[in-house]
């Protein structure tokens, strides 16, 4: 085992991948000589030029159509989105056309292309800057969305991302990149439409992914003290759904809680607990609950930023009225 | 907002000589007036199809436009890539899309090239390197750039032609793509089809750049051609000069090809906005007409030769008919198929 962070799981899997496939290149803005908004592909271009590291304008919608239309023409581009907010700018490519050639076609053409970008807020980056939509990428038949917690997940996700003849929206995580977990010295993959129960427990069911899957384990731990044992899912992909891995946990616990980082409503956590309520009903001793950010645009400032955003506080207490209730 | 007072006729002049510079073999002569009497006559069928409830959706056909496609087609290779946007019929058909299987997707037929789930504005055929109909306005050229990166790492010196219309042109994708194309020399063909309308909407009124659309590359330090689209031998004219520049890596260009749609914009626009005078004007600048007298005029062919490319058209329309309507449907399991590779 050898303990790596995430950025630099992503930094090796990308490096990997490269020289794994010359037909792979990464397409994004500052990804060059200055290494990526997130050093997420430091070194990459001494390593391996500028023709196959390609610096890009600052055009979402063109880079991204430009990934689209080189895995039309049988390569396999990494496209980087500095962040999901940028996304927004490339959505027609995203949504309209990534997500929809191989069907519009018959089959006939495939979309091999790993969209990078990196969602969430907590870094006091303002209203643009610090929004997840990841949920919404999710409800677009045609594109598949992952979202690792971990280092870990981050590689072993990548690698299985990179065997895909479809489009992949890689979402990362800004306040991930240094945190640091143990991975395996052999090669490993991480499955797509796998998720992880990341703490096994007995008494309620936290689902979760990306960042909040920490805010999860941190108020589980606190639980513990409490003598609560609560399991916490990480989805790790949201789209295609492990709903199975949900659905017997609740059977177990009978009481499920769901954590996003982004707005209730029109959110993904509606949608995992619409489908906990039309599977395991009868499982259930009480309506699922939601932790979710609050409906404001994110503020800068810290003391609202830190109430926007779901925390492990925020947590507990509702795990604490879900059992009580 | 006020009506755009419409404004172009003969900017090209009313000039009705074709501009034929090279020599062309008779048999390929009649092949290209037979490529664009094809496309016409499609298009008519398709009209009567879609009233007669054959064919649904939007329509948008290619009339009066065609020796456009047939122009470049005429010139591309086998390797070189094609994009182009919902008014796509006859880019299908000029690059040697088989009719009948272009008639059944449009029926939404099972034998259709994509088999019924893409309809008449996404016609892909990728055997041809024909990458698509696209129905978002401008979303086919950041994905041009795209297969011209694809391209430039296969080194078989293709090239790609993007189409689009001039309503596109207004488009942030159209700039965004201009600049990548520039910037990392791909080789791209940028073909406006200015029809005079984006929609209803005239040019002059949408677009600050409207009577000089191929100055657009100027920001880019893209070379622009202005070319009359009427005119099937201009249209090879200019693609046979840009060929080698393109191949060669030396970057893209941008042509603006005049032309006129002689239909409204979809079949369920009458096209009540356009002055009758210059809908008269353009008519009498048919591509297909100014061919055919052309080409007899010249005595490069002959009436019969015409007459017989013409029965062989419609013949083939019938049978592209016939194929449709003797098609399946999708049997219901089709509805999940081909939304994922590794569900298939």
């Amino acid at each position: 085992m050898t303990e790596i962070n995430y950025r630099d799981a992503l930094n090796q899997v990308l490096i990997e991948t490269l020289d794994g496939d010359p037909s792979s290149f990464i397409i994004g803005e500052d990804i060059g000589p200055y290494g990526g908004t997130y050093a997420v592909t430091r070194g990459l271009t001494e390593r391996f030029g500028s023709e196959r590291i390609k610096d890009s304008p600052l055009a979402e919608s063109a880079i991204v159509g430009a990934g689209i239309g080189a895995a039309m023409g049988g390569m396999r581009p990494i496209v980087e989105i500095m962040t999901i907010n940028f996304s927004l700018l490339a959505m027609d490519q995203i949504v309209n056309h990534a997500a929809k050639i191989r069907y519009m076609s018959g089959g006939q053409i495939t979309v091999p292309l790993i969209i990078r970008t990196v969602t969430g807020g907590g870094a006091q980056l303002a209203a643009t800057h610090s929004q997840s939509f990841e949920g919404w990428y999710a409800s677009v038949p045609g594109l598949t969305v992952v979202t690792p917690a971990t280092a870990y997940d981050a590689m072993g996700l990548f690698r299985s991302c990179r065997e895909l003849s479809d489009p992949v929206m890689f979402v990362e995580n800004a306040l991930l990149y240094s945190l640091k977990s143990d991975i395996p010295d052999d090669y490993y993959t991480v499955p797509i439409g796998l998720a992880d129960i990341k703490r096994s427990g007995d008494d309620v069911t936290i689902i979760a992914y990306s960042r909040m899957v920490h805010v999860a384990l941190e108020a589980a731990s606190a639980l513990a003290s409490e003598g609560i044992n609560a399991e916490v899912i990480d989805l790790r992909t949201l789209r295609p759904l492990d709903i199975d891995t949900v659905i017997t946990s609740v059977e177990k616990t009978h009481r499920a809680l769901v954590v996003e980082e982004t707005w209730k409503t029109g959110g993904f956590a509606g949608e995992i607990s619409s489908l906990i309520h039309e599977r395991a009903f009868d499982y259930l001793d009480a309506p699922v609950q939601r932790v979710a950010g609050e409906e404001v645009p994110a503020p800068y400032t810290s003391v609202l930023e830190d109430l926007a955003f779901p925390d492990a506080k925020r947590v507990i207490q509702s795990v604490r009225s879900l059992l009580s209730s | 907002m006020p009506r755009a007072k419409l404004f172009i006729y003969s900017l090209l002049g009313d000039n009705k000589n074709l501009n034929l510079k090279e020599k062309i073999a008779k048999t390929e002569l009649i092949g290209l007036y037979r490529d664009m009497s094809l496309i016409r006559e499609f298009e008519n069928e398709t009209y009567r199809q879609y009233m007669q409830k054959q064919i649904k959706g939007f329509l948008h056909v290619y009339s009066g436009e065609e020796a456009i496609a047939v122009g470049v087609m005429s010139v591309l290779k086998e390797q070189d890539y094609i994009t182009t946007h919902y008014r796509d019929h006859g880019h299908a058909l000029a690059r040697g899309l088989d009719s009948k299987l272009v008639m059944a997707e449009l029926f939404g037929k099972t034998t259709g090239y994509s088999k019924g789930k893409g309809g008449s504005m996404h016609l892909f055929d990728s055997s041809r390197r024909f990458m698509g109909g696209y129905a978002i306005v401008g979303g086919q050229m950041p994905i041009a750039t795209g297969l011209g990166l694809a391209a430039q790492h296969e080194k078989k010196n293709a090239l790609v032609v993007c189409f689009f219309g001039d309503g596109a042109m207004q488009e942030g994708e159209f700039h965004e793509s201009m600049n990548l194309a520039a910037l990392w020399k791909l080789p791209i063909v940028f073909i406006c089809e200015n029809n005079l309308y984006g929609m209803g909407a005239a040019i002059n009124s949408t677009y600050a750049l409207h009577d000089e659309l191929y100055k657009a590359g100027d920001a880019y330090k893209i070379p622009g051609y202005k070319i009359d689209g009427m005119d099937l031998f201009e249209v090879r004219n200019v693609m046979q000069e840009i060929d080698s520049r393109v191949r060669n890596g030396d970057g893209p260009v941008l042509i603006e090809a005049q032309t006129y749609r002689f239909r409204g914009h979809s079949i369920s626009d009458p096209a009540a906005y356009r002055p009758k005078d210059e809908v008269e004007y353009w008519l009498g600048r048919d591509p297909i007409v100014l061919l055919r007298n052309y080409l007899i005029e010249q005595g490069l062919v002959t009436e019969e030769e015409l007459q017989e490319a013409d029965e062989s058209v419609e013949k083939e329309i019938t049978e592209a008919v016939s194929f449709a309507q003797q098609s399946p449907f999708p049997e219901p399991e089709a509805l999940f198929d081909d939304v994922y590779a590794d569900e298939e």
